[in-house]
């Protein structure tokens, strides 16, 4: 049995096992060494949540601490990823993308497109994603559809901690831009990790529960809402098969397809805002793919159309519960 | 009269990783009379789902177990005894036993696995039970311990058994050299020096068979029986389709119609079965290890390897065991050594024999190799 890990150390562990194996493989961000300067290497943070910690004391130099200034940074990892380095970009919220996205959107996604093929980026930028976290409107969004939405970046968004490691050790080897987001309230859950180096392929979705009456489409810290919505029901005697959809760009649609046809009725469930988010593109695709096996409405479950609260309460009230998938379920079964 | 005469019915340990089963259904009614080998209930675990056989006669007096619900291993399941037990002193019997799972639950676990180094590469294994000379059981290509998982526990009752995890494999070093037999066999010899075992009784499973009936040709004083379960090495055919497949396949959807070729009964091939191959299949090095050992086993289509003259030569009990509907390695192989051995065809079993007809498998091998 392999050991459990959080998905906070998992991150850690392919980071430091692919800059073991690939000496081009560079990782740079704010406070990611813990400020050039500080006393030592114990103290330093690794991170603003210490998902770097301990990595500069194995690899020194090649993990760089930058200045305050996110399109400067991202711009040199774009860069350097142009001129045959692997770096790992740490930009600390995905909310900050704003500052940088030209390097983003115009330079990094355009590169292979744009030189005829003969330009690689293979750049990643990780990001932490996702509400609950007490942090307010401009340290709590899922931005995932803002980068699915656009030609030459791959979005991953990890649920768990095997996957994190297996989808971000394929992030460094994979020769495009890619978009890695950390749901911030999934850094300390855990699952059985290996030891050892593996990849996940992107566009392999995970179904992780079988169920013959509702799919349930999720990703990120929505597959633990859909599994226990699906637990739940399954008391009522209504089988749920929930899919995680792993990577959002490139997406596993023919898992999803699959596993409408079987079950006939869907729900999506998406922490992003609900205008042209991942759960109206799903469920638009099945919509196109898949009609004549739908038995009912497809329904999507995400926060309504506001910026994410600072209170609590409301925030609470913003993020999908298992309750309201569970609802959701239950519409797509009236008809 | 005592509580001797109470026989329990309990959750069954399927393997070193499994800790608790769902019971799907029973499969007979209370007041049954129950012979051994019948099937009681139906159990499904993260790994695999199986039936619950009897392992003593009796009258079921009392199904505890709810279908549908989750029970650790040895929770009592079913109580069987004589129409003279009063249902008094069943009561008694079945909150006794709950008493003492809950007690158990408190002491300290053993291991599960140990690793040991052998010829520069880390090898998993497990180590059950007491008693020589040892059991070591060698699994198949793509395969590791757990494919024993149904076995080693009933094995281990008399004896003690290992179980590794050959290079390339497992939760083993990835890398396996030249991929050829002598590689493998010198390892399993190696893992034995490692353990100061001196003589063993050798078990393997298909290309695991292969490498038990090498050792035995190159370290004759080592092995005591050979047990040959759906061999490598026992005649020229073999399902390369499956092989090459087996290798390739990168995703779920990929994988599950090769691993359902390896069971006569599919319905065997859970999620939780095929996500573990290929947690297995994504980890770095496995993918150059399978390629190497495939070349070593197969060239145009056909087993590269033939044992039948080494194997028949070997002067220790050997048993051959085979499931008819073996859609990878055809059964008729079991008859390969003639007089040499003693043969099993288990009917209806697949290439997973040991898995899918268990109980059997086990009896045979305590029989002839015991």
């Amino acid at each position: 049995m392999a050991r459990k890990i959080s998905m906070k150390d998992a991150i850690n562990e392919a980071l430091d096992q692919e800059m073991t194996r690939d000496p081009s493989v560079i990782v740079m961000g704010e406070d990611i060494v813990g400020g050039t300067g500080s006393p030592g290497e114990a103290d330093a943070w690794g991170g603003v949540l210490g998902v770097t910690k301990g990595l500069y004391a194995k690899h020194g130099d090649r993990l760089m601490d930058t200045p305050l200034s996110e399109s400067a940074y991202i711009g040199a990892a774009v860069g350097a990823a142009a001129c045959g380095m692997r770096p790992v970009a740490e930009l600390m919220f995905i909310d900050f993308m704003g500052v940088c996205l030209d390097e983003i959107f115009n330079q990094a996604a355009k590169f292979k497109y744009m030189f005829g093929g003969k330009a690689q980026t293979p750049v990643v930028i990780r990001a932490m994603v996702g509400a609950g976290f007490r942090a307010a409107a401009q340290h709590s969004q899922m931005l995932t559809p803002v980068f699915t939405h656009i030609p030459g970046l791959k979005v991953v968004c990890p649920s768990n901690a095997y996957d994190a490691k297996g989808l971000l050790i394929q992030s460094i080897r994979d020769n495009d831009p890619v978009i890695f987001c950390e749901h911030k309230n999934l850094y300390a859950h855990e699952t059985e990790v290996p030891d050892e180096p593996y990849a996940i392929p992107f566009a392999e979705a995970n179904v992780v529960r079988e169920g013959g009456d509702v799919t349930i489409v999720a990703y990120g810290l929505m597959v633990h809402r859909a599994t226990e919505a699906a637990d739940r029901l399954a008391r009522e005697g209504v089988e749920c098969e929930v899919v995680d959809l792993r990577t959002l760009s490139p997406i596993d649609m023919d898992a999803v397809l699959e596993s409408v046809e079987g079950t006939g009725r869907l729900v999506c469930v998406d922490e992003a805002s609900p205008r042209c988010s991942i759960a109206a593109d799903v469920s638009a695709q099945v919509a196109q793919h898949a009609f004549k096996a739908l038995k009912g409405p497809v329904q999507m479950v995400t926060p309504p159309h506001t910026p994410v609260p600072f209170s609590p309460a409301l925030e609470d009230l913003y993020i999908p519960s298992a309750e309201r998938v569970m609802e959701a379920v239950r519409a797509t079964m009236v008809a | 009269m005592s509580q001797s005469s109470i026989v329990a019915i309990v959750m069954p340990k399927w393997g070193l990783s499994m800790e608790e089963g769902r019971v799907n259904e029973w499969l007979v009614e209370e007041g049954a009379r129950i012979a051994v080998g019948d099937a009681l209930l139906e159990v499904e675990t993260e790994k695999i789902a199986g039936t619950v056989e009897a392992t003593d006669a009796g009258l079921l007096r009392r199904r505890v177990a709810e279908p549908g619900e989750v029970y650790p291993v040895k929770a009592l399941l079913g109580v069987m005894a004589e129409p003279e037990v009063g249902d008094a002193e069943i009561d008694a019997f079945v909150a006794a036993q709950a008493a003492a799972l809950e007690a158990a639950a408190e002491s300290e676990p053993e291991p599960r696995y140990h690793f040991v180094e052998v010829g520069g590469r880390r090898l998993r294994y497990a180590d059950r039970g007491e008693g020589a000379p040892p059991m070591v059981l060698i699994h198949g290509f793509g395969g590791d311990l757990d494919n024993w998982l149904f076995n080693i526990d009933a094995l281990a009752a008399g004896r003690r058994v290992l179980a590794l995890d050959l290079p390339g494999h497992g939760q083993s070093s990835k890398e396996v050299g030249d991929g050829s037999l002598a590689t493998l066999a010198a390892t399993v010899v190696g893992f034995l020096d490692a353990l100061g075992v001196e003589r063993a009784v050798l078990v393997g499973h298909s290309m695991g068979a292969a490498v038990a009936m090498q050792v035995a040709a190159d370290a004759p004083e080592r092995v005591s029986g050979l047990g040959l379960i759906a061999a490598v090495g026992l005649g020229p055919e073999i399902d390369a389709e499956y092989i090459a497949g087996f290798v390739a396949a990168a995703s779920r959807r990929e994988l599950k119609p090769w691993v359902e070729r390896l069971f006569a009964d599919r319905a065997l091939v859970t999620r939780q079965l095929v996500e573990d191959l290929l947690r297995y299949k994504r980890i770095d090095g496995v993918a150059e290890a399978l390629g190497g050992l495939s070349r070593a086993l197969i060239d145009a289509g056909q087993q590269r390897i033939g044992l039948v003259a080494t194997a028949r030569a070997s002067r220790v009990p050997v048993v051959v065991i085979w499931g008819s509907a073996d859609a990878i390695i055809p059964a008729a192989h079991a008859h390969a050594l003639g007089d040499a051995a003693r043969v099993v065809v288990i009917d209806g079993a697949g290439h997973m024999v040991q898995m899918e007809a268990a109980s059997k498998v086990n009896a045979a091998l305590l029989e002839h190799l015991g």
